[in-house]
């Protein structure tokens, strides 16, 4: 997907004005967050699984090359087709070529923000693919033409309203209840999973031990997507690898509780190979495409790995002051909210989002809520001290730091520069005009006079 | 026991009634602030937009001020914050431990009052339904939620209610405020109306961006009525005045 990251402050500056987009952000996000907060509060040593997940994952940052290796064999021992793409082009390339060999016309697929980030759905659209998004949020910002605005509720932007004029618009038919408009859709992607050639997914988790591919969901799209259709092409970014069953297990106890409060989604798939001999679902044929795409630079950047560990929960987008300020969209590629302020620099450079770093008002909100433990707040302030070692600030900023940096060594004219800076601010002149240094000398022999009459200050 | 105040430069400025209240509500403690002439500022405008190895001098000429102090105490958590970060600026050995030591040493002001005083009542009197607003330097930043409210049940009269989302931020974030300035007016919006919604006629907080960030919102909003004011504002309130003005 093509980045408008370098256009960030003028995408922000308008949809901060979206007061429409604001209220349902606000409105969504506090519900995550509560829910998030009943879910963690309800087991014992809720830290206790946020140190385990955050182990987990920051463990298979530290033997990534070797677990991808093993996962490899693995897959292959349960007849997977691995392909690794170093880039979105190549990832494009490699389904493109298996829906060619294999003769597809019409794909199913989950919800997968890295098959957004390879633009995908286009590329397979120019080859005459018919190819249909099947997560209600995704079918809606499809049928829509727009693309998703959160990493785990892709149409959250849009109201019930919008959603049911759209269905009367795109396809002849409509409800006023969510549950109504549900079923409408389901009818509609019922018929294309069973008549589908190819199903299309992301990974959750890639299990280098088994071979495994975990896969999360609470519609059941993904569970016909990959059992239905005679060919399962699943995409994952590479760190999405653990070791075994037990970092599963470690995730799957934070995942979905920081995502959505929920103790497990509806349905957890665990898809090692295609169907076997006797069994009745599942596809006939199975590949994976691991991808690059700027992954392993960062994963040489130790002040940067960290972000790796990200589990797609979406906690740090509901908790963002900025994020239910903006929406999605402003952020301008496929990520958005903290983890998208660090992807998008950490995977294009920061000179393709040279915003992103200092839209951050430090909070801390994202940090507070990370399962996995990353401070996106301090990672983006260590691309601050980047981008000015670097001199990608601007000379406005840079004489503006010099002029500072200058002034505060001198303590008198420091003083002069505050008088000027009172007189221009809007904040106004306090009461009095003295500065406190002015006020205090007077203060000073008051409290001395007082203490020493014993009251301390009292009269 | 002596207390040197680190005096933020929004206090020095544009609040000095601030810094006036801390001094007092400190001596009435039985503390003698003392205040090192030749303050300027903490580094953090600096910092925060990337330019940390121009902090290091700043860092010094606090060390040379404060290094000789009991305790340095700030009525402002965002300071506090940087002067703690201060060790990871210097790669010389000594001045590192210089700069731990004095770190360790200074406090965020209610944090003060309430973990080393073990103060729980400052004496002060003050009728008003007020709501505290956790800054996120000061909350999240220092780990500091209890003692402001401490401190402000412990005011004769202050009626004390919850916000909805008392951490949620105001918005200012600093630089940030002047760079995007629609996300933090809409960002400080949401905190206008979780004050309003509460029946609060005072916002107290204990960082002095907040207020002033807070205040300029509130008199957006067309809701004047509503005072923000400082925690240590609020404790230096109920004392009979003299030749002294209560901050009022």
């Amino acid at each position: 997907m093509k980045s408008r990251a370098d256009t960030f402050a003028a995408l922000t500056r308008k949809a901060a004005g979206n007061r429409h987009q604001a209220r349902i952000l606000a409105g969504a996000s506090a519900h995550f967050i509560s829910k998030r907060k009943a879910a963690f509060e309800a087991v014992p040593h809720p830290a206790e699984l946020v140190r385990r997940a955050t182990e987990a994952r920051e463990r298979t940052l530290g033997k990534l090359p070797e677990l991808l290796l093993r996962l490899e064999e693995r897959l292959g021992d349960a007849g997977v087709r691995v392909h690794w793409a170093a880039d979105a082009d190549e990832a494009v390339a490699v389904v493109s070529d298996i829906a060619r060999e294999e003769g597809v016309s019409t794909v199913v697929k989950g919800k997968s923000m890295i098959t957004e980030e390879i633009g995908l759905n286009a590329a397979l659209e120019s080859m005459g693919l018919d190819v249909l998004e099947t997560d209600l949020g995704e079918y809606i910002v499809q049928l829509a033409g727009e693309g998703p605005s959160h990493i785990i509720a892709p149409a959250v932007h849009k109201s019930r309203e919008e959603v049911a004029r759209l269905f009367e618009e795109k396809l002849g038919q409509t409800a006023r209840e969510a549950e109504e408009l549900t079923m409408i859709a389901r009818r509609v992607l019922r018929e294309r999973f069973l008549t589908a050639d190819m199903g299309i997914t992301g990974v959750n988790m890639a299990v280098a031990e088994t071979g495994t591919l975990v896969l999360l969901e609470n519609e059941g799209n993904i569970r016909l997507s990959t059992t239905c259709p005679r060919v399962h092409v699943a995409v994952m970014s590479l760190e999405k690898v653990v070791e075994d069953f037990d970092d599963v297990a470690a995730v799957l106890a934070v995942l979905p509780r920081s995502a959505t409060g929920q103790k497990l989604s509806s349905y957890v798939s665990f898809l090692t190979g295609s169907r076997r001999g006797d069994e009745h679902d599942g596809a006939e044929v199975t590949h994976l495409v691991i991808l690059d795409n700027g992954r392993s630079r960062l994963h040489a950047d130790p002040e940067l790995r960290s972000m790796l560990r990200c589990v797609r929960c979406g906690a740090c987008l509901a908790a963002c002051p900025v994020y239910r300020a903006v929406g999605g969209h402003a952020y301008g590629w496929v990520y958005a909210g903290p983890i998208g302020a660090l992807l998008t620099p950490g995977l294009l450079g920061l000179e393709h989002a040279a915003d992103m770093p200092a839209a951050c008002t430090t909070c801390g909100a994202c940090a507070e809520v990370c399962p996995v433990s990353i401070r996106h707040h301090d990672i983006l302030q260590t691309m601050r001290i980047r981008q000015a070692k670097s001199g990608q600030t601007s000379l406005a900023l840079r004489a503006g730091a010099w002029l500072f940096a200058h002034l505060a060594r001198r303590p008198a004219v420091f003083g002069i520069a505050g008088v000027l800076a009172r007189l221009a601010s809007p904040m106004g002149m306090p009461r009095g005009r003295k500065p406190f240094s002015r006020r205090w000398p007077a203060l000073r022999n008051r409290l001395e006079r007082a203490s020493a009459k014993g009251h301390g200050g009292k009269d | 026991m002596h207390a040197h105040l680190f005096i933020p430069c929004l206090v020095e400025h544009f609040r000095p009634e601030i810094g006036e209240a801390t001094a007092r509500v400190l001596a009435r403690l039985g503390v003698v602030p003392v205040v090192p002439s030749g303050q300027t500022c903490c580094g953090q405008p600096l910092y925060k937009t990337g330019f940390a190895d121009e902090v290091r001098a700043l860092a010094e000429h606090f060390l040379d001020l404060f290094d000789d102090a009991e305790a340095v105490v700030s009525p402002s958590g965002s300071c506090v914050a940087m002067i703690r970060a201060y060790p990871s600026l210097f790669e010389d050995v000594s001045l590192r431990r210089r700069a731990e030591e004095t770190a360790s040493r200074t406090f965020e002001f209610s944090e003060f009052l309430v973990e080393r005083l073990g103060v729980t009542d400052a004496g002060a009197g003050f009728r008003a339904r007020a709501a505290y607003h956790d800054s996120c330097q000061v909350g999240r930043g220092l780990g500091v939620r209890r003692p402001p409210r401490t401190l402000l049940a412990g005011v004769r009269g202050l009626e004390l209610v919850e916000l909805a989302s008392s951490d949620d931020c105001c918005g200012f974030g600093g630089a940030f405020s002047a760079r995007f300035p629609e996300i933090s007016g809409a960002i400080r919006e949401a905190k206008v109306r979780d004050i309003l919604a509460s029946g609060a006629e005072v916002v107290v907080a204990a960082e002095v961006s907040c207020l002033s960030h807070i205040a300029r919102g509130l008199r957006d909003a067309g809701a004047d009525h509503v005072r923000a004011m400082h925690v240590a504002e609020v404790l230096d309130q109920g004392f009979a005045s003299g030749s002294e003005e209560a901050a009022s």
